[in-house]
Formats: structure tokens, C-alpha cells, sequence
């Protein structure tokens, strides 16, 4: 397995676009920066690019990645592998390479101008989100034989989290005005990952109008340890589960 | 005005030392009210340094009381410390500290009561009910204390400057903190109150009720419970005062409610969860003031009419102006908004479009408050473009239409 991911990584350096995202994104977070004399607002800029640009590259590549290496993994499963060995060497192949593209897109910025406990908690979200959305991809990838289906699908899931999701949730609200649903409103965060990160960050930056009761409750609950333990187990639930439950269906899979 | 106001004071103050100067000093182990019955109006009595506890000092006749090096009077958290019930009095460097705790009675370590031309001054006020307490005064001055409590409960503690039913006051360059409220005025006319730094307290920096004709300058309030809240009086004046860092799910930077004909200029908000909140308010004048970092800069709700709002520089809040209705009484014009889009083609520093300071998402949070879970959201994002370019559920006119291009320089 250790072969595997070391020959995706490599392979994924080779053809570029991954260099390419980690150069697109420590443009956009150094320029941020150096526009803003106001650390502060630049992470809330760099907000926006972490809950939008890096889910959706994570996604899109590592699909695209995952056809374009069909003919490899078919090869490889000719090999004497497990397949299971076989699929999660290469999510975490792909894995790793988002990471490192996190890291130095994201991560150099932040420890340059802004190493606070803020800037800390977008770069841990901009590392989960990539994780899920790569998790994603791979259940896409797996689900459908078809390279354009799969990409449908994948830019549905990444619409769906993005947007659709958030206006389901403001639906909700309206519709069930007249009932208590600020814990409600903290189950709902737990289903989209995006969310999840979006409003951890926002808990450190702007506070003070997060400060009615819902905010007081998000605090309160995101605020303790219990429920930060809870919040990760929730994102390590999003890293996991797509990732396990596409690598199974992989194992059955008619190639 | 506040300087020719303290000097007339101050003339009252000295003017029976000049004429008589009989001085008598006390040293520790004497009696401070054995001195006070002794003395005639106008000694001065001179306290030496030491703890005096005596069960409540009363002075009843013009008297300067001054207290060399601090000394301490200690009301072993049982007895009102000094009672003025006579005109012209002086008091100046004591150290006042466990005043009496009551539920009933407001005990307060200084007292004065039903007089004029007292003068409180440079004293240290420490762990008090209530701090200075000024009932039916007039032309009293009370000025740089250090006014500090260790309260926890707004039940069990008291305010630091109390006026009831006072005229005339001039409240100076005190320092007052963990108090219940640190300035409170109930029925107080005429009064200038002026540099007090009110910070820390447990609920109100400052709190006014049916206080008309009142002017507050370069006070400091800030990291109060509650921040300020104001109510029911006219012709408030509140010029270069700052609120900041006025933190919490009911803090304000100023809350005004039913205020009129006032007038908010130069102040500085920073921080605060909601900066101004306008409950039932009209003809208030808004203007030249910095609202920078907080949550809500202006909450104006739909019971305030004929409020203008002008010339203010509004930065970095996360709202700007938010509304509970759809009508729209009061004015806004030649403000800078730093979320303002728009463009200047004939570059006279006014943006040619018209600017809509309350955001769509401030409406719906104001209506369902948990949707504020979607703060900041793309969907929310999208929402506020399109109703930026087609208003359609916010109030058509509530709007800046000569948004300043460029901060002011205020």
C-alpha cells in the first residue's frame, strides 16, 4: 500500500495541476494578506476561497484523477493486491497531495501573518474539507461507471453542500418559525461538513453579531471541549464513512 | 461651562476658610464626629492618616473635611460612612471603603442629602454598597474619585454615583468600577457629567431614566455587562464619549429608548454587540460618530421617527443598520459605509448611487434569530446581491442616497 501512495503522489506532482491549485491558492492567500492591513479581515476573505475554492478543486480533481487512472487500477487489480489495499492506497495517495497543497497554499500565509488560534482553525478546516471532498469524490468515482456522470455527480454533491443544503436549512427555519429549533439548528450544522467548518470559524472571528441566543447556544455547545471532541468526531465521520463505503462497493465492483 | 461651574463652586467651598480659618485636626483614636460637633461652619478639619470606624459620620454644618494621606473610614460593612446634610461642605482625600449592605435602605458610603454646593473630590472609594449617593442635590461636584466595588450580583451591589431627584450636578473625571450601574441618574436635571471612566461594571456603565437637559463628554464606557442603557428623557447631549467592548447576547453600546430631541456627536463605537439600539426614540441627531467592529452598528427599530443619521463613518461591522418593520421614519445622508459598491463618476466625493445599509439577512435573522446558523453562507450571499439590485423585502426607503466615497475624517 505504501508503493501505491507513494507512486500517486508522485504521480500527481508529475502532471502539475495540483502544483498549480497550491500556487493559485498562496496567491490568493498572501495577496489577501499584504491587501489588508487587518489580519483579521483577510482570514474572513480567505474564509470564503477555504468554504468554496477547496472543496470544490478537492472534489473535481480527485475524480477526474480517478478516471484518468482506470486503465492503472485496472492493471493493478490484475496484481496480486487486495483491493481494498488498492483503493485506500489511492485515497490516501490523493489525500496526501491535497494536503500538502493545503498546507503550503493556506498554511505558509497564515504562519507568515496571521499564527493565531483563528488562523489555525481555517487551516485545520481547509485540511478537513479537502479530506471530505476527496472522500466524496471517491464515492462518486466508484458509483458510476460513466467519466461524465461521475463528474456530474461529483459537482452536484459540491452544489448541493455549498448551496442547496444552506437553503434547505433556511426553508426549514421558516417553516417550523413557530417551534424551538436552535438545537435543531445545531443537528443540521452536523450534516454538511461546510457548514460544520463555517461555523467554527465563525465562532472566533465575528462574534459579536453570532451573539443572540442561537449564537449563545452554538458557543456554548462548539465552545466546550465535549462538543469541539464531538465536532471532530463528526468530520472524521465525514472523512471516513463516503471513503469506507465506496472502497466496500469497490470490492464487489464488476470493472 | 463646566469650568466657570466648578470655580463658582470652589468659591463656595472656600470662601468661609477665607473668612475664618479655624483648624482642628484628628488623629487616630479620636473621633472624626466629635470633631465635626466641636467644630464651627466653616473649620477646616484636618483627618491624620490611620483606620477611623465610627458608626456613621454626619455633617451638618459647612465644614471642609480633608484627609491627609488617604486616610481610611471604614463602615465594617454595616453603617451609611458620611451623611452631608449641610450646605457648602467639602470632602477630599479619604479613603471610604465596606459601606453597610442592605436590601432595604441604599447605604452608601457618602450621602448627600437635600443640600447644594458640596463638593466630593479625590477620594478613593473601595468595596462600597453604594458609592457616592446623591439625593435632592444640587450644584454638587463630585470629581476624580477612584470609585471601585468587587460586586458580583446585581442584587448585592449598589451603584457608584447614584443621583436621585438632583439638579446641577457635575460629575468629573471619576473612575468607577464593578458597581452595579456606574453612573445612575434618576430625575436629574441640568447636569454635565464629563471624562469618568465607567468600565467593568456588572450591568450599566451609565443608566438614566426621566433625566432631561443632561450633557456627557469624553466619558469612557466600556466592558460593562450591559454597556449603557437611557430612557424616557429629552435634550440628552453626548458629545466625544466612547463605548467599546460592550460584549454579550444583551449588550449595547447605547441603548435609547423613548429618548428625544437629543443629540449624539463625535462618540466612538468599538466593538460592542449592537453599537446603538433605538427603541421609540425621535428627533435624535446621529452624527460624526465612528462605529467600527461591532456586531450591529444601529438598531433602529420601526417605533423611531424623524432620527437623522448623518455624516458617521460606519467600518468593519458585521451590520450595518438592522430594522424590525417595514416603515421607515428617519434619515440617512453623507455617511461612509464601507460596504458600499457604488461609484462617483463626477467626483465630488458622494457615491451617484443610492446606498441600502440593512442587508435582507439582518431582516430574516431579525425575524428567526436561529438563522443565524447561515451567517455568511454563499446562499446568504446570493440572497443579498439580488436583493441589493431589486429590492424587494427591505424597506424601500431606507437608504443613504449621498454615501461618502471616502471615510470622513472624523
Amino acid at each position: 500500500m505504501k508503493k501505491i501512495i507513494k507512486y500517486i503522489i508522485l504521480d500527481i506532482l508529475k502532471n502539475r495541476i495540483v502544483i498549480a491549485y497550491t500556487l493559485l491558492l498562496l496567491v490568493i492567500s498572501l495577496s489577501l494578506f499584504m491587501l489588508e492591513d487587518n489580519p483579521a479581515k483577510s482570514i474572513l476573505g480567505l474564509m470564503n476561497i477555504t468554504l468554496i475554492i477547496v472543496p470544490l478543486i478537492s472534489i473535481i480533481f480527485c475524480t477526474i484523477y480517478l478516471y484518468n487512472s482506470n486503465e492503472f487500477i485496472e492493471l493493478l487489480v490484475a496484481q496480486p493486491i487486495r483491493r481494498t489495499r488498492l483503493l485506500s492506497g489511492i485515497y490516501l495517495g490523493l489525500v496526501a497531495s491535497l494536503l500538502v497543497a493545503a498546507l503550503v497554499g493556506i498554511g505558509i500565509p497564515i504562519l507568515l501573518y496571521s499564527p493565531t488560534g483563528t488562523g489555525l482553525t481555517l487551516l485545520l478546516t481547509a485540511c478537513g474539507l479537502s479530506i471530505v471532498f476527496a472522500s466524496l469524490a471517491l464515492l462518486a468515482a466508484v458509483l458510476t461507471r460513466d467519466k461524465a456522470k461521475g463528474i456530474g455527480l461529483a459537482l452536484l454533491l459540491w452544489f448541493y453542500f455549498s448551496f442547496i443544503y444552506d437553503g434547505l436549512v433556511l426553508m426549514i427555519l421558516f417553516q417550523f418559525a413557530d417551534y424551538p429549533m436552535d438545537n435543531t439548528m445545531i443537528g443540521l450544522s452536523m450534516l454538511n461538513p461546510i457548514d460544520l467548518g463555517r461555523i467554527l470559524l465563525l465562532l472566533q472571528l465575528d462574534i459579536s453579531a453570532m451573539m443572540g441566543f442561537t449564537g449563545a447556544l452554538f458557543q456554548d455547545f462548539f465552545g466546550s471541549r465535549a462538543g469541539i471532541i464531538f465536532a471532530s468526531f463528526v468530520m472524521l465521520a465525514w472523512m471516513i464513512l463516503p471513503a469506507s463505503y465506496a472502497i466496500r462497493k469497490f470490492r464487489n465492483k464488476d470493472l | 461651562m463646566k469650568r466657570r461651574l466648578t470655580f463658582i463652586i470652589f468659591l463656595l467651598g472656600i470662601m468661609p476658610v477665607i473668612s475664618m480659618a479655624a483648624t482642628i485636626t484628628v488623629y487616630p483614636g479620636q473621633l472624626i464626629q466629635a470633631a465635626i460637633n466641636k467644630a464651627a461652619a466653616g473649620d477646616l478639619i484636618r483627618v491624620m492618616p490611620g483606620t477611623y470606624r465610627e458608626k456613621g459620620i454626619t455633617i451638618d454644618k459647612p465644614l471642609i473635611l480633608l484627609g491627609i494621606n488617604y486616610p481610611v473610614l471604614d463602615g465594617e460593612k454595616k453603617y451609611e460612612i458620611l451623611t452631608v446634610k449641610a450646605d457648602n461642605v467639602i470632602i477630599e482625600g479619604f479613603t471610604l471603603m465596606n459601606s453597610g449592605y442592605s436590601s432595604m435602605n441604599d447605604l452608601a458610603a457618602v450621602r448627600v442629602l437635600n443640600v447644594s454646593n458640596v463638593s466630593i473630590r479625590k477620594n478613593k472609594l473601595v468595596n462600597n454598597f453604594f458609592g457616592i449617593y446623591c439625593q435632592h442635590a444640587s450644584y454638587t461636584l463630585v470629581s476624580e474619585n477612584e470609585i471601585s466595588s468587587n460586586g458580583i450580583s446585581e442584587l448585592e451591589s449598589g451603584n457608584g454615583i447614584h443621583g436621585w431627584k438632583s439638579d446641577h450636578l457635575i460629575i468629573a473625571d471619576n473612575n468607577i468600577s464593578g458597581h452595579r450601574d456606574g453612573i445612575y441618574f434618576e430625575f436629574v436635571t441640568e447636569t454635565n457629567i464629563s471624562g469618568n471612566k465607567s468600565q467593568n461594571n456588572i450591568r450599566y456603565g451609565l443608566h438614566f431614566m426621566f433625566s432631561h437637559n443632561n450633557i456627557y463628554v469624553h466619558n469612557i464606557f466600556g466592558n460593562n455587562g450591559a454597556g449603557v442603557a437611557v430612557m424616557y428623557s429629552r435634550h440628552v447631549t453626548m458629545l466625544q464619549n466612547e463605548f467599546r467592548d460592550n460584549w454579550g447576547p444583551a449588550a449595547y453600546g447605547i441603548l435609547m429608548k423613548d429618548i428625544s430631541d437629543s443629540h449624539a456627536e463625535g462618540n466612538l463605537f468599538s466593538r460592542n454587540t449592537a453599537a446603538v439600539y433605538m427603541e421609540g426614540s425621535s428627533r435624535i441627531r446621529i452624527r460624526k460618530n465612528i462605529f467600527t467592529g461591532n456586531g450591529y452598528a444601529i438598531q433602529l427599530q420601526a417605533s423611531c421617527d424623524n432620527n437623522n443619521i448623518d455624516l458617521n463613518n460606519f467600518t468593519a461591522n458585521s451590520f450595518d443598520i438592522a430594522t424590525n418593520g417595514s416603515l421607515v421614519l428617519n434619515s440617512f445622508s453623507g455617511n461612509y459605509w464601507d460596504k458600499y459598491e457604488g461609484y462617483d463618476l463626477n467626483r465630488n466625493g458622494t457615491g451617484d448611487v443610492p446606498y441600502r445599509p440593512l442587508s435582507i439577512f439582518a431582516m430574516i435573522v431579525e425575524r428567526n434569530s436561529s438563522a443565524m446558523m447561515l451567517f455568511r453562507s454563499p446562499i446568504v450571499s446570493i440572497i443579498e446581491k439580488a436583493e441589493k439590485i431589486i429590492p424587494g423585502i427591505t424597506p424601500e426607503n431606507l437608504r443613504d442616497d449621498s454615501p461618502s466615497m471616502k471615510p470622513l475624517p472624523l
